[in-house]
């Protein structure tokens, strides 16, 4: 029997499609009240006062906390990943005492009987602010840190040709169909703290919460309910991590919390906001030399859980798949009065694509080269494998890139895409429209360490139950867990029932972020199968396994765009995306290629419509769906993803690499040189994302002031 | 206020506050949480049901206006022990991730396939646009509404 590598339907679906999906503000518990977050409405100033006296009176009202009540010093949200001495200064208090730094800062928490009343009260509060200057600029913001990315001799090597340029990506972010919640229950006489609506990282939230709550990391257990989208943003330690489970503690009954979508845009991580210079060095046949340069992200008020990540991410991929020598690439994290930065699918590696592949073109066209050919004479062939990468510091880590044929791919998506015959209208001009065609290669980072926990356990009634630590953010991970599981014990597949998430299930776990859940948690459940089948031959009926790894995964690919602009209105049309990525192995075809097209579609959206805005005062522009923008069913009709699993990982014994960001990483940077392709008949030259009509229209202006269309 | 309607086939009587609306009635009040709430202004979709066999955001609609209406949730689109054809066609072709815009999806394309079994691709995604999804990219969700279309036809 086997299951691994077949197109299983989804285990999950039977109840998501009939409405049984138990998501967190689908849970009720009886006595349950409800929370509202008062949130600055200024993007920086001093707190005078805050009255609450009129909203403590308020029907239906329980409790008004503020900082005062959450006592002195106020807790902060601490950082998870890469965490450095020199950050915490800059961590976010979980409510705002003296100073608030961010529209949509914390500042005081009103619990009632039902939402509305919270809401009600609310309005009632108060708030005396006296206004500061605010940063908005990250370029005149104060520097948090600064990380470097180096390889060779970069800073004094030289070569024929160097072409230096500044690229720009727009503050954008997930924004995850379900909005963010929390529902904590306290028993008081068991001293027992229940939080349900945890996802990505429970037991790193459970430890992060133990901390601030000053209780036993025991007494607390993390529950994690059917969850809408992750992408990075949700699960990781937020304000409201303390602030709903201090609420249920203090007033000893549940607390249900449940953002809206205006504080979800407000109040969830951001990301994405940086710029660069950077310099390409290169022989006259276009063999790179070296790539140096400076980011300058924009980190938000604070430094919170994951923000090293990105301007981490951004040094040490700026390289992306490609044989580089030398490399000296410098990150600022710079804070400014806007929402807190963190990670989103593919973080660094998005902005970093869109950096390094417009250089690549802009050198390519300069030199008189095939921009394929210039690819493809950089790449790493397999015997080079595994190649090594920038080396990051703080803290110091190498990093290496683990297996594949990068050439093989590129040539796959070459003839899948018909590259030879419809690259000849590159800069034509048909019925009304420059066509314009580009292609790039990517990889995604996965499989993020330390380790991985599962347990498996022989049910009464013949099935196994499988607990593991992996978590779910919506990816499909109950059915592809039972997969794997399936086959390790060569049992069918209706016998497997699989538990992830819960900080219940197992002693430790580490969760889903950085493309890990299926190769760490997968790998775990292997080596629970082996362990309980050796148990069972001494009549045991359960068993432990685990998988520690320290060795990231690649999965590469290449992905080519034809677009059709309308120098006209700037008006952008897609008319075609396809991308070949390698997972090292498919474990389910129809979830891995799923992963696929719905990142391409995301990084569309972060491509032409997404955009966090703020005004010079920072004030927050964008704070509905009707002003943030996402792809919608008529937008982009014609991705076509080819998910192959040819270079096994030798890292895990599944030979899986992470699979679910890759999808995003390179659209940025193809479709900007498709386009960039269509405009260089008219000179112009785009530098900076979105790609929206009025910018196009704009760059055309500027770069023909005389055209008239 | 108190107020009757028709939900799934099956009258209902509640007491809810003037101001709530009909999702929160639905999802709070009747305890049917198959009804998700994305954007409370009426853009994603995600909270459609059918009222009186047209499809409705339930987030812009006060649960006071559907006294005396008939509605359908996708508890009520769902066959207790199986899945609907459209639901079938959904999970064949992997039409969702997270679920979470999930059975918006399903009561807008059941409304458009009861009115229009013969709709086009271009007439599925002109009339999906308005349900916003982050987890797919939308394109198996248009398989999986046109190869439903047989199931709908008389």
């Amino acid at each position: 029997m086997s299951f691994v590598g077949k197109p299983v339907e989804r285990i999950e679906d039977l109840r998501l499609l009939r409405g049984r999906g138990q998501y967190v503000d689908d849970l009720h518990r009886e006595g349950m009240l409800h929370a509202a977050i008062l949130r600055s409405p200024v993007a920086h100033g001093r707190i005078k006062a805050i009255d609450s006296v009129f909203a403590r009176k308020m029907p239906g009202v329980h409790a008004v906390f503020t900082a005062a009540d959450v006592g002195s010093p106020v807790p902060t949200v601490p950082l998870r990943l890469a965490p450095l001495p020199e950050l915490v200064p800059f961590e976010q208090p979980v409510i705002a005492a003296q100073e608030v730094r961010y529209v949509g800062e914390p500042i005081a928490v009103v619990v009632a009987e039902t939402l509305a009343q919270a809401e009600d009260a609310l309005d009632a509060i108060e708030l005396d602010i006296e206004p500061l200057p605010a940063v908005v600029d990250c370029h005149h913001g104060r520097l948090a840190i600064t990380y470097t990315a180096s390889k060779g001799d970069a800073l004094s090597v030289k070569a024929p040709y160097v072409r230096k340029e500044r690229f720009g990506v727009q503050r954008h972010t997930a924004v995850c169909m379900e909005p963010r919640g929390l529902l904590a229950s306290w028993d008081g006489a068991k001293t027992k703290l229940t939080v349900a609506g945890a996802a990505k990282v429970p037991f790193a939230t459970r430890r992060m919460l133990a901390k601030n709550m000053d209780l036993p990391e025991d007494c607390i257990d993390m529950l994690e309910a059917d969850v809408g989208g992750g992408f990075g943003v949700r699960g990781e330690f937020y304000p409201e991590d303390f602030l709903i489970p201090f609420a249920a503690r203090k007033l000893g009954a549940p607390v249900k919390w449940t953002e809206d979508r205006r504080e979800n845009l407000l109040a969830s991580n951001h990301s994405r906001e940086m710029d660069c210079e950077l310099e390409i060095a290169c022989e006259k046949d276009g063999t790179i030399v070296a790539l140096r340069g400076r980011a300058w992200v924009d980190m938000g008020a604070y430094m919170r859980a994951n923000g090293s990540i990105p301007p981490r991410n951004i040094a040490q991929f700026m390289s992306g798949p490609y044989r580089i020598p030398h490399i000296h690439i410098e990150s600022h994290a710079l804070l400014t009065h806007k929402t807190p930065v963190g990670t989103y699918r593919g973080p660094g590696r998005f902005e970093a694509d869109f950096f390094r592949e417009r250089l690549f073109d802009i050198a390519a066209r300069e030199l008189g080269l095939d921009p394929v050919e210039f690819r493809r004479r950089n790449l790493p062939r397999p015997a080079e494998m595994p190649y090594p990468l920038a080396t990051i510091r703080p803290p110091e880590k190498t990093e290496e890139l683990d297996s594949g044929d990068y050439q093989s791919a590129l040539n796959r998506c070459l003839e899948e895409f018909g590259w030879t015959e419809k690259v000849k209208l590159n800069g034509k001009l048909v019925d009304g429209r420059y066509h314009g065609l580009a292609i790039g290669c990517f990889i995604e980072g996965g499989a993020a360490g330390p380790r991985e926990n599962a347990r498996m356990v022989l049910d009464e009634d013949g099935g196994v139950s499988v607990y593991v630590g992996s978590a779910s953010v919506g990816q499909g991970l109950e059915t592809v867990c039972a997969q794997i599981a399936a086959d390790a014990l060569d049992i069918g597949l209706e016998k497997i029932k699989v538990f992830h998430g819960s900080t219940t299930y197992l002693k430790e776990g580490f969760g889903a972020f950085h493309s890990r859940s299926v190769v760490m948690g997968g790998s775990a459940i292997l080596d629970a199968a082996k362990n309980l089948k050796e148990a069972m031959r001494h009549g045991g009926r359960s068993a432990e396994g685990t998988f520690a790894n320290h060795h990231h995964t690649y999965a590469y690919g290449s992905a080519a765009a034809h677009v059709a602009v309308d120098a006209r209105t700037g008006e952008v049309e897609l008319l075609e995306y396809l991308m070949v990525e390698d997972v090292g192995r498919v474990i389910n075809p129809l979830t891995a290629n799923g992963q696929a097209v719905g990142a391409v579609v995301q990084g569309l959206g972060g491509t032409f419509l997404e955009h966090l805005q703020y005004d010079a005062q920072g004030n927050f522009l964008t704070a509905s769906l009707a002003d943030y923008l996402l792809p919608t069913a008529g937008d982009f009709p014609n991705i076509v993803a080819i998910v192959l699993g040819e270079s096994p990982s030798p890292h895990n014994p599944l030979g899986a690499k992470g699979g679910g960001e890759g999808g995003i990483v390179p659209v940025g940077g193809v479709v900007a040189n498709a386009v960039a392709a269509a405009l260089a008949p008219l000179g112009a030259v785009p530098r900076v994302l979105p790609l929206s009509p009025p910018r196009i229209w704009q760059l055309i202006r500027e770069a023909r002031p005389r055209n008239s269309f | 206020m108190s107020l009757r309607f028709q939900l799934n086939g099956k009258a209902v009587s509640v007491d809810v506050p003037a101001r709530t609306t009909l999702a929160d009635c639905l999802r709070h009040s009747l305890m049917q949480t198959g009804t998700h709430v994305g954007c409370e202004h009426g853009v994603c979709g995600a909270c459609t049901v059918i009222v009186n066999g047209e499809a409705v955001r339930s987030c812009l609609m006060l649960a006071v206006q559907a006294e005396g209406a008939a509605v359908v949730t996708v508890e009520g689109l769902s066959p207790q022990n199986d899945l609907s054809p459209l639901q079938k066609a959904f999970r064949k072709h992997h039409a969702l991730q997270c679920g979470f815009c999930t059975p918006g999806m399903l009561t807008t394309a059941h409304a458009l396939l009861t009115e229009e079994p013969d709709a086009d691709k271009n007439r599925i995604r002109e009339v999906l646009s308005g349900n916003l999804c982050r987890c797919t990219g939308y394109i198996a969700i248009v398989d999986a509404v046109y190869e439903a279309r047989a199931a709908y036809r008389k």
